[in-house]
């Protein structure tokens, strides 16, 4: 086997400098997009490129490094990403949320609350949270710059002239320090509150936009929403069919040809848990082991 | 001419001092001229009309004054809060934070001016979010209110605007520029590319929002009849450059000119 060819964690230490340095500018301007030489890996676009390059910039061999994917360890986004580290940096995996130094997540903020020490990283498909309003890229940084962000009000008067209630529920936009409109990447609006005021470092990698942005520890971040119509972190009204959760972001799975379905937590890890300290859903198996 | 034209409405309003003052505005493209040494003031209350043929500058012209282009001569003063100010050297924060109160800028293609893929309230609510509007009710009274007052019936509000016909389109347009309550408005041709009646009716909105809100306008045109019936003032250009200009019915009636002599005699009578 060729491994010992790369480098630890894949990247040569000179594309780590330039992305580390990129991680540094987004820690100190909380919020900001800075741009940053986005490399080729082996993997496709839209796979977590952005994610997989702030990771191994970040990489240390100490690390117990955790990969989720729509809040599971097991799906394949996570298990391919995190046997590439295993392969490329040996360094120690985990599912645990607690146990976790650093932790690369599609589209999920695990239910556990993070500690200080721990990295979180998102993997980002559009960073740009005014993209579907603006087209113009040297508008939106202009829009930026000026804090012209009447746009992105216009966007939620939109959802409630047409649905009634404030619909977008995922990549909900965020207002960072009082400063810049940020896209918290397509987390679930429920998870919105977790990035306010969160003890772990947050960073947002965006590989084939080549966009790095961060939120440092304890940042104020505000969900946007009208007087009237204010900000809801909703999720599915329901506990969860596993573990019994009542608190916790919920999947919605079918199970039959004749609407059977039930709910379970998205995060598995954190079902499991409750699951091994002895709580009990509605759905969930008699017998040991079901999980 | 220029000295002794102040406008009736300003003095009747008793406002002192003009709201608009250009001097010696020029701007190149290249070796070419857009348009050169063109000087006037606008007072409050009034509508200045701006004629010439197609080339002759004038568009060239409210993009300098609207801030659009950057002239490459000359001052652009505003009467601001803190008194007159160049708005060609002013910074640009400031200059856009002009450009979605104070002022408004009316495009010929309604398309230009609108978002087509949000719906007319939105599109009316866009300048007042833009200026801190956070109470979703206000905001849509206030675009219910102002659909109503360019004749768009209330429950075409979640329509998008590509639902809508080309005058609807103008109108909407127009809405959305003066829901902030702007005193100085730029029009590019509005009324081009609409049928007669359409244009009539246009006409007719416009200058009742005119009157009644007090606005100062610049108005763009080749239409003739557009400006007899809109500007107190007109202003005729040829190749860069004011030719002439004078209180419309005078400029029309009397053009002293050869050019506005040609353009008063190339208007076709019905």
């Amino acid at each position: 086997m060729s491994d010992q060819a790369y480098n630890f964690a894949y990247l040569d230490e000179q594309t780590k400098r330039m992305i580390r340095r990129a991680i540094l500018k987004g820690i100190a301007v909380p919020g900001y997009q800075v741009p940053f030489a986005s490399r080729e890996m082996p993997m496709p676009y839209g796979w977590g490129t952005g994610g997989v390059q702030v990771t191994a910039a970040c990489l240390v061999p100490e690390d117990q490094l955790k990969v989720i994917d729509q809040g599971a360890d097991d799906t394949t986004n996570a298990v391919s990403i995190r046997a590439f580290f295993q392969r490329v940096a040996g360094v120690a995996v985990t599912g645990a949320t607690a146990e976790a130094t650093l932790i690369q997540t599609r589209h999920r903020i695990p239910e556990v609350p993070l500690r200080a020490g721990q990295i979180l990283v998102y993997q980002v498909p559009i960073p740009e949270p005014l993209r579907f309003l603006e087209p113009r890229e040297s508008e939106t940084r202009k829009m930026h710059e000026l804090e012209e962000y009447g746009l992105m009000h216009v966007k939620l008067y939109e959802d409630i002239a047409r649905h009634g209630a404030i619909a977008t529920s995922y990549a909900y936009p965020v207002k960072v320090e009082g400063r810049y409109v940020m896209d918290p990447s397509p987390i679930p609006k429920f998870d919105n509150p977790k990035l306010a005021g969160c003890a772990a470092i947050q960073l947002f990698g965006a590989g084939r936009e080549q966009r790095i942005y961060a939120l440092p520890p304890f940042c104020d971040v505000v969900s946007l929403d009208f007087e009237d119509h204010p900000f809801v972190a909703s999720k599915a009204d329901h506990d969860c069919d596993l573990c019994g959760a009542g608190d916790s972001y919920l999947d919605e799975v079918i199970v039959d040809d004749a609407g059977g379905r039930m709910f379970v937590c998205s995060d598995t890890d954190f079902c499991a848990s409750r699951h091994a300290a002895g709580q009990r859903g509605r759905l969930a198996p008699l017998t040991e082991g079901g999980l | 001419m220029g000295a002794g034209e102040v406008s009736i409405c300003a003095r009747v309003k008793g406002q002192e001092g003009a709201l608009l003052q250009v001097q010696g505005l020029g701007k190149r493209y290249g070796a070419r001229i857009g348009c050169a040494d063109v000087s006037f003031d606008l007072w409050p209350g009034e509508v200045l009309g701006i004629v010439g043929e197609s080339g002759s500058g004038k568009s060239t012209l409210l993009s300098c004054l609207a801030g659009h282009l950057r002239p490459d001569a000359g001052r652009v003063m505003f009467r601001t809060d803190q008194g007159m100010r160049d708005t060609v050297a002013m910074a640009e924060p400031e200059r856009r934070r002009l450009a979605r109160t104070d002022w408004a800028f009316v495009h010929q293609h309604a398309r230009d001016g609108l978002r087509m893929g949000v719906s007319a309230g939105g599109n009316v609510g866009e300048r007042l979010m833009a200026v801190g509007a956070r109470n979703y009710g206000a905001i849509r009274g206030a675009a219910l209110d102002w659909l109503q007052r360019v004749e768009i019936a209330a429950d075409r509000i979640d329509d998008r605007p590509s639902a809508f016909s080309g005058g609807m389109q103008q109108r909407l347009q127009i809405a959305r520029n003066l829901v902030t309550g702007p005193r100085l408005v730029f029009m590019d041709e509005p009324t081009g590319g609409l049928d007669v009646s359409v244009q009539a009716r246009l006409l007719d909105l416009l200058r009742g929002l005119v009157r009644e809100m007090g606005l100062s306008v610049i108005i763009v045109t080749h239409d003739l009849a557009v400006v007899r019936l809109l500007a107190d003032r007109l202003m005729v250009m040829k190749s860069g450059r004011v030719v002439e200009q004078g209180l419309t019915d005078q400029v029309l009636d009397d053009p002293q000119h050869g050019y506005t002599q040609l353009l008063v005699s190339s208007v076709l009578q019905v």
